[in-house]
C-alpha cells in the first residue's frame, strides 16, 4: 500500500488539538473532505461536549461576520465554526479571514472548506502563509490507490481484508468511495473477526461489477430479458447517463441493420467498414444477427428513437422509458 | 427603385406602408396624420421578409421623399446604421429585459434628425416575458416622434397584452411568380434556373436565393429528392440517413473551419501577447465560453441543415399526395415527376399522409435535442416503400 492511500485511510496522523487551530481542508473528493470535518468536530466535542457548532456557506459572510462568529458565545465557551465553499467568500472578506487565521481565538476552532478548482486560490496561499495548524489535502485516489483504501477502511473499521479481496470489492462497487466505505464497513460488522477474503466479498458483490451501457444492449439483443433488465437497473443504480444506455442500443441495432443488408462475400475488413464496427464484434454480430429479421430491426430501431426522446424530457420517468426499449428491442428479435 | 422594391409579392401591405408613410409626413408638417401608427406587429412565414419590410417602412420614415431608395438616409436604414434607427436582432435564445429596458429609454429621445425616432425588434417573438412587460407602456404611449415594429412569425409568437397594443401587418406568403421575377431582375438569374428555385423554395425567399446562385446546394437538393424512391431495404434506409447525417455534419464542421480559428484569433488579439501562455487574467474563461458559443453554434448548423433536408422531403410527399388525390395545383419539385408518380400510383393518400407525419414527426424529435443520426434512421424506416 502506498503512503498516499495511507494519507487517506481512516485513521489520520495524530491532529493539533483542534481548539484555537484553523484547519484548512482542500481538494475535490468531497467524501474525505468531510470526513475531515466530522473528525474535527467530534475533536472538539471530546474536548468540550457543550461546544457550539456553526456551519456556513462562505458566501454568506459579509464584512464583519468573523468576528461576530468566532467571538464569545453565551452559552459555550468552546465553539466550532466550519465554513464551506471557501471559493465563494466575497472579496471584501478576505482580508478579515486572513488576520483572523494568523492570530486564532484560543477557544474556537475553525474548518475552512475548500472544494478543489483553481477558483479562490490566491486566497488559499494567503492562507497557507499565515502557517495554519492543520492542513488536510483530499485528493481523490488514484485508481490503483484504491484496494489500498478499502484494506485502511477495514483496518479502522478493526477487521483485517486479503489484498485480492480489497482488488475485488473495487471492482464490484466502483470508484466512489462513500460508497467503498460503507461496504468495508459492512463486510466487518457482518463477518468479523473473520479475515475478509474474496470469496466473502464475491458471495456480496458477484455479478454487479460495474455494468457497460453496450452489455445491457448485447443482452437484451441476444433475447435475454432477465439478464438485460437486471442490467439495466444496476447501471441505473450507478448513475450511469440514460442517453449512453440508448446510444449503446442504438449502435448495437444499426450494425445488426447495416450488416444484414451488406452484400455477401465482402473480406472483413471491408465488411467492417461497411458496417461501422470493430473487425472484432463481426464474429458476435454474425452471431446476433442470425435470430433477426428487418421487420424485427425496424421496430427495434424505432424503440431506441421513442426512448431516446423519452429520456430527453419527452416522458415523464425515464427509467421507465428505458425499460420498455429493453423489452421492446427483446421482444422484437424473433428467429426464423 | 424605392425602398418598396425589396418587398417581394407584398403590393397590398405596400400600399399600407405608404398610406401610413404620407400620414407621417402630414404629421411631421402639422397635419392630423391620421393613418400613421406608432406601434407596429409585422408578422408572416419565415423567409416572406419580415424585417425588410420593417427596414423599408423605417427607411421610408427618415427619407425626404418617402422612400426612394437613393438617399443617405433610405441607404443608412436599409443596412440598420442610421442614428434613428435601432435594429434589435440576436442569436441567442431571447431578449433579455435589461436590454429592453434600455430600449425603452433610448426609443423615448428625440429623433436628431427631427423626424422620427424607429425602433425594429427583429425577433420579437424571442421577447421574455418580463421583456414584453416592460415594453408595454412604451408601446402604448410612446413619445410623440417614436414608431416600435415589431416582427415575429405570428400573432401568436408574441404576448396578448403586446399584441393588442399593435397595429397588426400580415406578410402573405411571395408566389412563386413574384420570387421569380425578383431573381431574373434584380440577381440576373436565367428565366429557368430561377424558375426552379422560386418553385423549390417554396416561398422562402432566402432559400429560394440560395438555390438560384449555389450549385452545391443544388445538387443537395438533388440527392434529397432521390431518397423516397430509394428506401426499398432496411440497409437503404439506414444508408440514407447516415449519408444525410453526414452532410449536416460536414455543414457544421465547414462554419467551423471558416469562423472558428479566426475568432479564437480575435480573442487571443483582445488579451494580447500573454493569452497564448495563458498568463492573461480572464483569458481562459472568456476562451471556454467562446469555444461553448462556437460547439452550440455548430450544433444549430446541423440541426438547421437537416431542417432544411426535411423540409425539401415533405415537399415531395406533398408532391405525391396532390397527385393521388387528383389536386390541380403545380407541383413543387417537377423535375422529379417520373418518381413522384411512380409512388403515387403505388401507394394510397393514406400511406402519404402518415410519411409525411413521419418527417414532421422527426423535426419535431430534432428540435427536441434527439440524437439525430437515430431520429434520421427511424423517420426513414417509416418512410420505406
Amino acid at each position: 500500500m502506498s503512503a498516499a492511500a495511507d494519507m487517506l485511510a481512516a485513521m489520520p496522523a495524530p491532529t493539533p488539538p483542534p481548539l484555537g487551530t484553523v484547519t484548512l481542508i482542500a481538494g475535490p473528493a468531497e467524501f474525505l473532505s468531510e470526513r475531515a470535518v466530522a473528525r474535527v468536530l467530534s475533536a472538539v466535542s471530546a474536548i468540550d461536549a457543550d461546544a457550539d457548532v456553526t456551519q456556513i456557506d462562505a458566501g454568506a459572510l459579509g464584512p464583519g461576520a468573523m468576528a461576530e462568529l468566532t467571538s464569545p458565545s453565551l452559552f459555550a465557551t468552546a465553539q466550532t465554526l466550519v465554513v464551506r465553499e471557501l471559493p465563494d467568500l466575497p472579496e471584501g472578506v478576505h482580508d478579515e479571514l486572513v488576520a483572523y487565521a494568523a492570530e486564532p481565538a484560543a477557544d474556537v476552532a475553525l474548518v475552512l472548506v475548500h472544494p478543489g478548482g483553481p477558483k479562490g486560490k490566491r486566497l488559499l496561499d494567503r492562507l497557507r502563509q499565515t502557517g495554519l495548524g492543520h492542513v488536510v489535502t483530499s485528493e481523490p485516489p488514484k485508481p490503483w490507490e484504491l484496494p489500498g483504501f478499502v484494506a485502511a477502511e477495514v483496518r479502522h473499521h478493526r477487521g483485517t481484508i486479503t489484498e485480492d479481496a480489497a482488488e475485488f470489492l473495487v471492482a464490484a462497487v466502483g470508484t466512489d468511495l462513500r460508497a467503498l466505505a460503507a461496504a468495508a464497513e459492512q463486510l466487518v460488522n457482518d463477518f468479523s473477526p473473520e479475515r475478509l477474503t474474496i470469496e466473502i466479498v464475491r458471495r456480496y458483490y458477484d455479478g454487479h461489477a460495474e455494468v457497460k451501457s453496450f452489455d445491457i444492449a448485447d443482452a437484451a439483443i441476444d433475447g435475454q430479458i432477465a439478464v438485460a433488465l437486471e442490467r439495466l437497473r444496476w447501471a441505473l443504480g450507478n448513475g450511469v447517463p440514460a442517453v449512453l444506455i440508448t446510444s449503446a442500443f442504438a449502435s448495437g441495432l444499426r450494425s445488426l441493420a447495416r450488416m444484414q443488408s451488406a452484400p455477401r462475400g465482402l473480406r472483413d475488413a471491408d465488411l467492417a467498414r461497411e458496417v461501422g464496427a470493430p473487425p472484432f464484434r463481426l464474429k458476435s454480430l454474425r452471431g446476433q444477427l442470425r435470430s433477426w429479421e428487418g421487420s424485427g430491426l425496424t421496430r427495434g430501431i424505432q424503440a431506441v428513437a421513442q426512448a431516446d426522446l423519452d429520456v430527453k424530457g419527452g416522458a415523464g420517468d425515464p427509467d421507465y422509458a428505458l425499460e420498455r426499449m429493453v423489452l421492446t428491442v427483446a421482444w422484437a428479435r424473433g428467429r426464423r | 427603385m424605392s425602398v418598396w422594391d425589396d418587398l417581394i409579392g407584398q403590393e397590398p401591405l405596400a400600399h399600407t406602408l405608404r398610406e401610413a408613410v404620407a400620414a407621417a409626413r402630414d404629421r411631421l408638417s402639422g397635419g392630423s396624420g391620421r393613418g400613421m401608427t406608432s406601434a407596429w406587429l409585422v408578422t408572416g412565414p419565415p423567409g416572406s421578409g419580415r424585417s425588410n419590410a420593417a427596414r423599408a417602412f423605417a427607411a421610408a420614415l427618415q427619407c425626404r421623399d418617402g422612400g426612394c431608395g437613393q438617399c443617405h438616409d433610405c441607404h443608412t436604414a436599409l443596412l440598420g446604421t442610421h442614428p434613428n434607427v435601432t435594429l434589435v436582432a440576436t442569436d441567442r435564445l431571447s431578449i433579455g429585459v435589461d436590454s429592453v429596458r434600455e430600449l425603452v429609454r433610448s426609443a423615448a429621445l428625440m429623433p436628431a434628425n427631427g423626424r422620427w425616432q424607429v425602433v425594429v425588434v427583429e425577433d420579437a417573438d424571442r421577447l421574455t416575458e418580463d421583456s414584453a412587460d416592460a415594453l408595454l407602456k412604451s408601446l402604448e404611449e410612446p413619445s410623440p416622434r417614436t414608431v416600435w415594429m415589431l416582427c415575429a412569425p405570428t400573432a401568436e409568437d408574441v404576448l396578448v397584452t403586446v399584441r393588442s397594443r399593435c397595429r397588426l401587418l400580415v406578410l402573405r406568403t411571395p408566389s412563386p411568380p413574384a420570387i421569380t421575377r425578383m431573381l431574373v431582375d434584380r440577381d440576373g438569374v436565367p428565366e429557368v434556373v430561377a424558375a426552379f428555385a422560386a418553385r423549390a423554395s417554396q416561398g422562402h425567399i432566402g432559400r429560394a436565393r440560395r438555390l438560384a446562385h449555389d450549385e452545391a446546394t443544388r445538387n443537395r437538393r438533388r440527392e434529397i429528392l432521390r431518397i423516397p424512391t430509394s428506401l426499398i431495404e432496411l440497409g437503404a434506409c439506414m444508408v440514407a440517413a447516415a449519408n444525410l447525417h453526414e452532410v449536416a455534419q460536414e455543414e457544421g464542421q465547414g462554419v467551423a473551419a471558416t469562423l472558428d480559428a479566426k475568432e479564437v484569433g480575435d480573442l487571443e488579439a483582445i488579451y494580447g501577447a500573454s493569452a497564448r501562455d495563458g498568463r492573461a487574467r480572464g483569458y481562459p474563461g472568456a476562451l471556454s465560453t467562446l469555444k461553448k458559443d462556437q460547439s452550440k453554434r455548430r450544433t444549430r448548423v446541423v440541426r438547421d441543415t437537416i431542417d432544411g433536408a426535411l423540409i425539401d422531403l415533405l415537399s415531395f410527399y406533398r408532391d405525391v399526395l396532390a397527385l393521388q388525390t387528383g389536386a390541380r395545383t403545380a407541383l413543387v419539385n417537377d423535375e422529379v415527376r417520373a418518381d413522384i408518380d411512380s409512388l403515387a400510383r403505388r401507394g394510397s393518400a393514406d400511406s402519404t399522409l402518415r410519411r409525411m407525419e413521419a418527417v414532421l414527426k422527426c423535426r419535431e424529435a430534432i428540435a427536441a435535442n434527439a440524437a439525430p443520426l437515430l431520429a434520421l434512421e427511424s423517420m426513414m424506416l417509416d418512410l420505406r416503400v
